[in-house]
């Protein structure tokens, strides 16, 4: 039962994640992962669910984690791409999961390129 | 109080005033058709459905009705604009397109709302013409006839059935064009839980409604030279049948009603009121037993066929506390049968019984099972008021200018206290005034229970001191002020001794089957004067003490309350459903 | 594991007739054998509007929009697009001028100009969970009012904003409220509105379906406004899907104490219960509405008094219609300055339209009011079906008017609309194209009126037949000038004699074909012609001599013998004796038989 705003809110919250995927046409950053054949089988499911946890653990509400086809870095998979607004899309080889998250962490959120990971960008 | 002008007249109104009621206050008459307000009985019609009352409200986008809209601070009115009149004119043709056009044969021709309405705006033409609407017609009950052709949608009997009498027989059936009232399923109205009042008759303002007429059948036994046909006459008949020819309301014409009776050809002319006599010396010796712990109180008095169907379908649970006693014209069916055959040496079977009744329910009544003798009807045709009326029309009697004549013997003989059946209030008062000699042994000295009169109550209470005994009396007229008296009754919310129903706002003065009021109930208050006036200038003013009916248990009935008046003159009755 | 991607599946009526259920079957069935469901959920969600090109299924965060999914390329949606990260083209829309195909849902032009506010969680959430309704901010309008803000606070927020009623009539909806609020009683009552009754509009259908709390939390929201404890929503008997939705929603809400003793902690109380209507188009009118709820016959009774004042079971009653409520609580969240800066100035906000006829993209749209019918019907429409002409667009329902090409250009909004002869209406906007016969379309309308009526008043009961019989003669060739003179002053007097709302614009269809398409009329009465060559018995069948080579098989098939001619000579069709079968205009081999 809720009983004030306060608890109300506190629903609102603990649900909000429910609507992440929806409302990605509001936000403004993308994060690709290549998930083609040769993406899946270097890893990229887990690269994917690693960058999805660490937006949501960040609380990064701007961003929208999609999968896309082959970038055509076969040798790097896994490959992720970050778009953030009003610069040139960083595209990032050899994601594993712990990657994945340092990525979220510091790209995404703090706006710092990760040099040595980039392929291209 | 409120400014209001209109048509530049400018007055000052109550709040809550209509335009038609504010109208008149300026003289101003706008034309009704659905409306109706029976202020006296708390009834307004106000459906708005017939759209002949439309005016122009100055800053209204659409025309309003006239009889439903409330007057407002500064509102601006005109009735006769080119605009209003033009609608209203439409209307009234809209209605005659899908009208029969068979004024000339019509029941209602003369007596019609709509075709006065139709010359008062003085349409020549009616401009619309396509499908009219058709409906089975209904007869089923033998007493109520529906033509639904000529339903206009007024809705009045609607209002007066749920409203009033609360019987929810009608209601607006289908949609569009095929609308129109009717019972529910289309049943027959045998088959509903309509009481034959025919109040929605009182108020129907087409021929949509009326009543099954017999004054055919009645013409074929007068001239039937097998039969001995005979009349009684109810009380409210004296008092009312005059309107009819032109008199005053309130006119009393028991004499040249007599004479009018015996110059259509019928072999005696007898009074109900003989038999309203047996009635209250039978239902008082009932009412004495039950006093005595013989039965159950209170005790309803059961003259009123209408108000017998009621209890018989709306509460089926309290049937044993009505009278036994069959109502008068049911009695003097029987005695004429019986007792007036045997006494005269007149077969019963060529002997035929016509009731002048107020009344459409009396027309269902003979028909009842339990109240035939051996499958043969003690009553053979009820006719009403109206019908007599132009029974006597047709046959060209000038009754304005008929002598008063006596009733036959010995069933023509009467008191006072039968008179007052006519009216709310007078069976339980005629009671009264043999209980209370029955039961104290005096003489009552003053005859009127002025209690238990009147017209505006719908529901009365009296209490009357005999001996040590006080008595509670209630009466109610109108089958919804019954409603609730039976309720509380039924839920131990009230306690009576004695109780007077009559279905019908007024009594049998007001009856389904009298001369048509139009809206106006001073008639009917008129009526119950003149029935007041009748009794006063009776000499005999006590039912036991007519001779005539002395005379009839002497000779043959025995006892009061006896095993052969059972026989005759009490009946059972037999518990209904609604739907 | 969080969900990654999610599959929305319209689960409006109109998608469900389609086989949306299926799809939802198929897509959860190829998901679990690709090993995905932990990761991918699909999930059904209310109407997303675009009903010409559904079944809908829309792949979230991707924004990939598919249209007309079936079975198959449910399958191959999963394959491509949720296990490979490959759009699957084939069922993208396809932008008909430039056969560019279009993943984006926003960049279709059919969206393009929407702005989504009764709708905005349509095709959004689930509308059976209402935590995904909280998660859109559900009940914090609600919350703030009872928590931050007195009744008169609301009414006035929800004056400024301009609202008004979105079921017809267009009143200002904080006026109705305010009015409501002053009537003194201790028992009141809110009532929604949902018994949806004009043909092709299906708006308050949709919300219902796709977003059920919205409406429950307007009226909360208005029967604190007013100091109402008990609301009924009635909703047609044929919206099974739309009560199914709504009493999960109710069940819901009073689970978490919105609805029922003491919400929010305060002393407020609400509950509702849905009374189900058999569907009689005039239970619309909120009088009719009334006495149906209270049991009796669903006709309208004469107002004044008005329901604010003697409403339900004699109490003061406010009633608005779903789309209204729906827009109450985006009001009280974003204040009534952001809701009055979209649209006109006498008409704020958005409208729902319900778009149908002759247009390629029928469906469900919210636009800002103040677009043009041109916009409408030719942008998000996507013009006329087939490339035909254009003929008049009729909004508002069997009680609007028809609307001619020269004024597509009109800003909507209620006043413009009435000022046309039409209305606004629930929303309906039916699209007419050089096929039609106006007078043809009078009829069908006018039809529905007669059929619907409640039959109480004279006015409509008898009036509306008439001007049927006489519009039946004239499309039957019988008509005559003084019929159109008649047709015009009964109309006239209809719409200003009948007493409630259904009778007051019946004629409004004949009476705008008789303003904007007078010439049809005329061709129809004097000339015995039906232009659309809709009207059968107007109909002449001619022989085009050029294509007729003679073959003889119109002169064997016609039943009474008035084609002549020798074989393999030109037929001719001797009109006097034509009854307009058309066995020969069915026969003919060569489209050598015309008819117009």
């Amino acid at each position: 039962m809720i009983k004030s705003l306060e608890e109300l809110k506190k629903i609102r919250e603990q649900y909000k994640d429910t609507l992440q995927n929806r409302e990605a046409e509001e936000k403004n950053i993308k994060i690709l992962v290549g998930m083609a054949t040769c993406g899946i089988a270097a890893g990229a499911r887990n690269t994917i669910n690693a960058i999805i946890e660490e937006v949501r653990k960040e609380n990064i509400d701007n961003a929208v984690v999609v999968q896309t086809g082959c970038m055509g870095f076969c040798y790097a998979e896994p490959t992720v791409e970050v778009r953030m607004p009003n610069s040139e899309p960083i595209l990032y080889g050899k994601v594993d999961s712990e990657r994945a998250r340092e990525i979220v962490k510091r790209h995404v959120k703090n706006g710092e390129v990760i040099r040595e990971w980039v392929l291209r960008g | 109080m409120i400014n209001v002008t209109i048509n530049d007249i400018k007055l000052k109104v109550p709040e809550g005033t209509t335009i038609l009621d504010a109208a008149k206050m300026a003289n101003i008459n706008i034309p009704t058709l659905c409306h109706l307000n029976l202020h006296d009985i708390k009834m307004v019609n106000r459906t708005a459905s017939c759209r002949v009352c439309l005016v122009e409200v100055e800053g209204r986008r659409n025309l309003a009705p006239a009889c439903a809209t409330e007057c407002f601070e500064g509102m601006v009115i005109k009735t006769n604009t080119k605009r209003a009149i033009r609608a209203r004119r439409t209307m009234v043709e809209l209605l005659l397109s899908d009208h029969p056009t068979d004024c000339l044969v019509c029941e209602k021709n003369g007596n019609c709302d709509l075709q006065k309405i139709a010359a008062d705006l003085g349409i020549r033409q009616i401009r619309f013409e396509g499908e009219q609407s058709t409906y089975e017609k209904d007869s089923s009950s033998g007493a109520l006839y529906r033509n639904p052709d000529k339903c206009i949608m007024c809705r009045r009997c609607e209002t007066m059935c749920n409203e009033v009498q609360t019987c929810s027989v009608y209601s607006a059936v289908d949609r569009g064009f095929e609308t129109v009232v009717g019972p529910a399923f289309n049943l027959p109205m045998l088959d509903t839980q309509c009481t034959f009042c025919g109040q929605c008759v009182s108020v129907c303002p087409t021929a949509a409604l009326t009543e099954v007429s017999y004054v055919q059948d009645v013409w074929n036994a007068l001239h039937d030279p097998d039969k001995y046909v005979i009349v009684q006459t109810a009380p409210a008949i004296r008092v009312a049948l005059g309107e009819e020819f032109g008199l005053k309301p309130g006119t009393i014409v028991t004499g040249k009603m007599v004479a009018a009776l015996r110059r259509l050809g019928f072999k005696k002319v007898f009074d109900t009121d003989f038999a309203a006599d047996v009635t209250i010396v039978e239902e008082s010796k009932e009412f004495i037993d039950r006093l005595n712990g013989k039965g159950r109180l209170p005790i309803l008095t059961s003259c009123c066929p209408s108000w017998v169907k009621f209890i018989e379908h709306q509460f089926p649970e309290l049937l044993d506390i009505p009278s036994t006693c069959k109502s008068p014209h049911m009695m003097f069916g029987a005695i004429a049968k019986t007792y007036f055959a045997e006494k005269f040496n007149i077969p019963a079977d060529k002997i035929v019984v016509v009731s002048v009744m107020p009344c459409i329910a009396k027309k269902y009544e003979i028909q009842r099972e339990e109240l035939k003798s051996d499958g043969v009807e003690n009553v053979d045709y009820v006719i009403t008021t109206r019908e007599f009326a132009k029974m006597i029309r047709e046959a060209g009697i000038d009754f304005t200018k008929l002598p008063d004549e006596d009733f036959d013997n010995p069933l023509g003989e009467s008191t006072g206290a039968s008179v007052i059946f006519g009216t709310t209030g007078g069976v339980i008062e005629a009671a009264l005034r043999t209980a209370y000699e029955w039961v104290t042994g005096e003489t009552l000295q003053d005859v009127e229970f002025h209690g238990v009169r009147g017209f505006e109550d719908g529901l009365k209470e009296a209490t009357v001191k005999l001996k040590d005994m006080e008595l509670k009396i209630g009466v109610a007229h109108g089958l919804g002020n019954a409603r609730r008296l039976l309720e509380d009754i039924r839920d131990g919310k009230r306690f009576y001794h004695a109780i007077e129903i009559m279905a019908c706002p007024g009594g049998c003065i007001d009856g389904g089957g009298q001369p048509y009021h139009h809206g106006n109930l001073e008639i009917v208050k008129a009526r119950m004067n003149a029935i007041y006036e009748e009794d006063r200038r009776k000499p005999i003013r006590k039912s036991h003490e007519n001779p005539a009916v002395i005379k009839l248990y002497q000779e043959y009935l025995g006892e009061y309350g006896g095993h052969k008046a059972h026989k005759i003159l009490h009946t059972h009755y037999t518990p209904r459903e609604t739907i | 594991m969080p969900v990654r991607m999610e599959l929305l599946v319209c689960g409006g009526t109109g998608c469900q007739a389609s086989n949306s259920n299926r799809v939802l079957e198929v897509l959860r069935e190829e998901i679990k054998n690709s090993n995905l469901e932990n990761e991918v959920s699909v999930l059904m969600t209310g109407c997303f509007g675009f009903c010409e090109k559904g079944p809908i299924v829309k792949v979230m965060p991707d924004n990939v929009f598919y249209v007309e999914v079936d079975e198959d390329s449910a399958r191959k949606i999963v394959a491509e697009h949720v296990v490979k990260g490959r759009v699957y083209q084939e069922k993208l829309y396809v932008e008909p001028d430039t056969n560019e195909k279009l993943p984006e849902q926003s960049k279709i032009p059919f969206y393009k100009k929407q702005i989504r506010i009764a709708l905005r969680n349509c095709g959004k959430i689930d509308p059976e969970n209402i935590n995904e309704y909280i998660a859109a901010d559900g009940y914090m309008a609600l919350g703030k009012v009872l928590t931050e803000m007195t009744p008169e606070g609301v009414i006035d927020i929800v004056k400024r904003s301009g609202l008004r009623g979105r079921g017809g009539g267009g009143f200002p909806t904080g006026v109705k409220w305010e009015a409501t609020r002053k009537s003194k009683s201790d028992i009141k009552y809110v009532i929604c509105n949902a018994d949806e009754g004009d043909p092709g509009a299906f708006m308050d259908r949709s919300i219902l379906e796709g977003d059920p709390h919205s409406v429950l939390e307007g009226m909360a929201i208005a029967a604190y406004a007013i100091g109402a404890q008990f609301g009924y929503i009635y909703v047609r008997a044929e919206y099974p899907l739309a009560i199914h939705r709504l009493r999960i929603a109710i069940s819901q809400a009073r689970e978490l104490g919105l609805l029922g003793k003491n919400i929010f902690g305060t002393d407020f109380c609400f509950d509702v219960e849905i009374k189900i209507g058999a569907g009689a188009f005039i239970c619309g009118e909120e009088t009719a509405l009334i006495n149906s709820i209270e049991g009796g016959r669903g006709e309208p009774t004469v107002k004044p008094p008005y329901p604010a004042q003697v409403g339900l079971w004699k109490k003061p009653t406010n009633i608005n219609n779903v789309e209204t409520f729906a827009n109450v609580a985006p009001i009280i969240l974003n204040g009534a300055e952001w809701f009055a800066s979209i649209g006109t100035e006498k008409s704020k906000g958005t409208k729902v339209f319900a778009l149908a006829g002759k247009v390629n993209n029928v469906g469900l749209v919210e636009v800002p009011m103040g677009i043009t019918l041109r916009e409408i019907i030719y942008e998000l429409g996507g013009g006329i079906k087939g490339g035909k002409k254009f003929k008049a667009v009729q909004t508002g329902g069997p009680s609007g008017g028809c609307i001619p090409a020269e004024y597509l250009d009109t800003p909507i909004d209620y006043d413009n609309l009435t000022a046309l002869g039409s209305m606004m209406g629930s929303g309906g906007m039916i699209v007419m194209d050089e096929d039609d016969c106006m007078v043809n379309i009078a009829k069908f309308y006018l039809e529905f009126s007669c059929d619907e009526s409640c039959g109480r008043c004279t006015a409509c009961r008898v009036g509306n037949k008439r001007l049927l019989e006489i519009l039946n003669k004239i499309t039957e060739g019988k008509g005559e000038m003084e019929d159109l003179e008649m047709l015009k002053e009964l109309a006239e007097t209809v719409k200003d004699s009948s007493l409630c709302g259904l009778g007051q614009t019946s004629p409004n269809p004949v009476l705008s074909t008789m303003k904007f398409f007078y010439d049809e009329y005329l061709a129809h009465v004097r000339d015995k012609e039906c232009p659309a060559g809709v009207c059968k018995e107007l109909l002449k069948y001619y022989i085009i001599p050029e294509k007729c080579v003679g073959c003889t098989a119109c002169a064997k098939v016609c039943p009474v013998n008035v084609i002549h001619g020798e074989p393999k000579k030109v037929h001719v069709i001797d009109r006097d004796g034509c009854i307009k079968c058309g066995q020969c205009y069915k026969t003919c081999r060569f489209g050598a038989i015309t008819r117009k």
